[in-house]
Parts: structure tokens; C-alpha cells; sequence
């Protein structure tokens, strides 16, 4: 059996091929090529995308280029959520490669948040860990760390720095063994079929009796629907990076190895394809 | 925690609230208690306790709080959990309640400028 620290290689390193198509409306003074990339599933949509950006500015006019922003299917993505979570949210059982449409009017202030520079995303991105660190450890871990050890996690993702970030990060995902886990698991909860953006609440790994908590028991209690009745089709797919764990994996566990770097468990629950 | 839809002390009736959303819940409907402290040299407010819809985001609260205030339109306005970390501007004040109210309110504080981490 692989090493669990595998694991967190193997979600770190998770890629989606992706192909980037201007948007027809654009004025443009030829005809853009799409562009081809690679995209890292636990990064940023505006981190990872400037040579998208410097592509398209190519074929057009600086008058015509306002803040770029991206749409799949009509659906404006939001670049503060991981892009393996808007993959697994939108884009689901589709053919490969996520054709993703580039724009650069028309930003739709009411879906999106604008992002004019990465200290935005560095400041959104420490703030989930932050957020994350006050439900594991009441932000003690975090408050511990000095400037530079918060600099090296926002570093480490910037720049694809497994090692660098995970050197730092580990600290993050410590607990005493007579805690038997965090205090609370970070999680969100995003679904497509719901105006809200994602459910997240107090949740402990370790039930009163002492017992682990498992994916299925977090699920009967934020979402039952999720779990399908004995006899019952399954109607929705629970999917974190991609895959469907199974329903018995303990919390913590999954907490330690499939949370994003930004110390969330990200969970998306979509409908099972019809076909 | 209270039950009560309003807030003890004010009953301050939110403006600019458009039509309430048909798809949400009882649940989502309801309000929560909010305290609301300055930082730093913000100005404060008279009214520290709002009720507040479940489902209103942190932008929104903020803008609230900016006109309250009269803040110029330029002027930023920061909103802090816990003393530690600034929520994202979408996320929803019933989250934050829920998994960080205690004595069955939230206290947010605000700042003009960066005010932690």
C-alpha cells in the first residue's frame, strides 16, 4: 500500500488540461487562437493565468482589454475558489479538455469578485487559512507562526512549491493523540443545485462516544440526500479532488490529506449523470 | 441561544434589502445578532446590535456599515472574525454565526485599514 503522504503529492499535483477560448463579443484585430494549459487543481484561476492573459492581448487593443474574467457554459467562475473545485462543480463527467471562455468586458460585478492583483489572492488565501487554523487549533497554530512562515505558504503555492509549503503546512495539520483530531474539521459543502454558496458549520472529527467520524456521518447530517437510501438509486456524486471517496473514510483523515492548501475540505456534491 | 426574530436592544430595520429570495428556507430567513466594533480610528456606531438576515453576505453588511458611517465611496472597510481573519466578501453572515457566534451572537469588527494579519 502507497505511503499516505503520497497522497498529498498526488492531490498537490493534480492537474486539469484545459483549453481557453476568447469570447466571440471581444474586439479583436485577428482571429484568436485558443490556448492550451495544464491547470493546477489546488491553485487559482488568476494566479495561474497570465500567459492566457498575455495570449489574448495579442490580437487586441489596449482601449478594448479591461479586468479578464472566465465562464464556463455561461457560468461566470469564481477565481477564489480553487479551480478543482469549480472543475468538479461545473464540469464533471464532461470531455476533456475544460474548454474555459476568456473575457475581458462586460465583468460581471454581481457572481464575481474583482481581482486586480495577486496580494489579493495572497490576502483571500491566508485569510481561509487563518479562518481554517481558529476552527482546528483556535487559531493557535497559526498565531504562532511568524510573517515569514505565512509568507512561505502563500510562497509555496505561488510558485508550485510542494515541499516548501508542506514544510510549514504540516504544523498546520498537527493534534495531540488524546484529541484524536482537530477540534473542528474545516469543510464546505458546494452544490450546484442551491442559491447558497456552500454549506460549512461545526463539525467534530471524534464523536461524544469517542468514535471517528466518517465522510457518510458529516453528509447524513449537512446533507442527507447525498446518501442514498438502501435499494435507491444514487443521485448525487460526493467528490473531492476529483474522486469519490468512500463514504467510511473517516473525517480527519480525509481533513489531513484531501484538504486544499488553503486548509478546507472541499466537497462538492453534483448529480450523478444520467448518461 | 434566543429564539426571537429581533435583536433585544434595536430593531433597526435594514435598508436597501431587496425582495427576500423565494428559494430560501425558513432557516435562512431568520436573522441573527450581530455586534459590531470599531478598530483602530474608525469611527464607531451608536448602534452596536443589528439583527441581520441569515443569508446577507459581508459585502453587503459592509456597505451597510460605510453608509452608515458616511464613509467616502473610496474608502475601504475591513470585516474581521475572531479578531484574526477577514471573511471573503461573498461568504454569508449565517455561516459565520454559526460557526463562530457565541452567546448566540457574532462579533465582527471593523477597521478602515488592514488591522490584523
Amino acid at each position: 500500500m502507497a505511503d499516505d503522504k503520497d497522497v498529498l503529492r498526488d492531490v498537490w499535483f493534480g492537474r486539469i488540461p484545459t483549453c481557453f477560448t476568447l469570447n466571440q463579443d471581444e474586439t479583436t484585430e485577428r482571429e484568436a487562437e485558443p490556448y492550451y494549459l495544464l491547470l493546477p487543481r489546488v491553485s487559482y484561476l488568476t494566479l495561474v493565468t497570465d500567459k492566457v492573459k498575455k495570449h489574448f492581448l495579442k490580437v487586441m487593443k489596449p482601449e478594448d482589454v479591461g479586468e479578464m474574467w472566465f465562464e464556463y457554459e455561461g457560468t461566470p467562475l469564481k477565481w477564489h475558489y480553487p479551480i478543482g473545485v469549480l472543475f468538479d462543480l461545473h464540469a464533471s463527467n464532461t470531455v476533456l479538455p475544460w474548454t474555459i471562455t476568456v473575457h475581458f468586458k462586460n465583468f460581471p460585478d454581481r457572481d464575481l469578485l474583482h481581482c486586480p492583483s495577486n496580494s489579493v489572492i495572497e490576502a483571500h488565501f491566508m485569510s481561509s487559512i487563518k479562518e481554517a487554523d481558529a476552527l482546528k487549533h483556535k487559531s493557535q497554530v497559526i498565531n504562532d507562526m511568524q510573517k515569514k512562515d505565512h509568507k512561505q505558504l502563500w510562497m509555496g503555492l505561488q510558485n508550485d512549491k510542494f515541499d516548501q509549503f508542506w514544510a510549514m503546512n504540516r504544523k498546520l495539520m498537527e493534534y495531540s493523540t488524546e484529541d484524536g483530531g482537530f477540534r473542528y474539521i474545516p469543510f464546505r459543502i458546494y452544490q450546484t443545485m442551491s442559491d447558497r454558496p456552500f454549506i460549512q458549520k461545526l463539525f467534530r472529527p471524534v464523536s461524544p462516544e469517542g468514535n471517528a467520524h466518517t465522510l457518510s456521518d458529516l453528509l447524513k447530517e449537512m446533507y442527507p440526500a447525498a446518501i442514498p437510501n438502501e435499494g435507491e438509486q444514487k443521485r448525487y456524486q460526493v467528490v473531492i479532488h476529483g474522486i469519490e471517496p468512500l463514504l467510511e473514510t473517516p473525517l480527519q483523515w480525509l481533513s489531513e490529506h484531501l484538504s486544499h492548501p488553503d486548509n478546507f475540505l472541499h466537497i462538492c456534491i453534483i448529480p450523478t449523470p444520467s448518461d | 441561544m434566543s429564539d426571537s426574530a429581533e435583536s433585544p436592544t434595536e430593531t433597526q430595520k435594514e435598508e436597501g434589502q431587496s425582495a427576500s429570495d423565494d428559494s430560501a428556507t425558513n432557516d435562512e430567513k431568520k436573522k441573527i445578532d450581530v455586534l459590531l466594533k470599531a478598530v483602530g480610528d474608525t469611527p464607531i456606531m451608536k448602534t452596536k446590535k443589528w439583527a441581520v438576515d441569515r443569508g446577507r453576505t459581508v459585502q453587503s453588511l459592509s456597505q451597510f456599515i460605510s453608509r452608515f458611517l458616511k464613509l467616502d465611496a473610496n474608502e475601504q472597510l475591513i470585516i474581521y472574525v475572531n479578531q484574526s481573519f477577514a471573511p471573503s466578501p461573498d461568504q454569508e453572515v449565517g455561516v459565520l454565526f454559526d460557526c463562530f457566534g457565541s452567546d448566540g451572537k457574532l462579533v465582527l469588527h471593523y477597521c478602515k485599514s488592514q488591522a490584523w494579519g
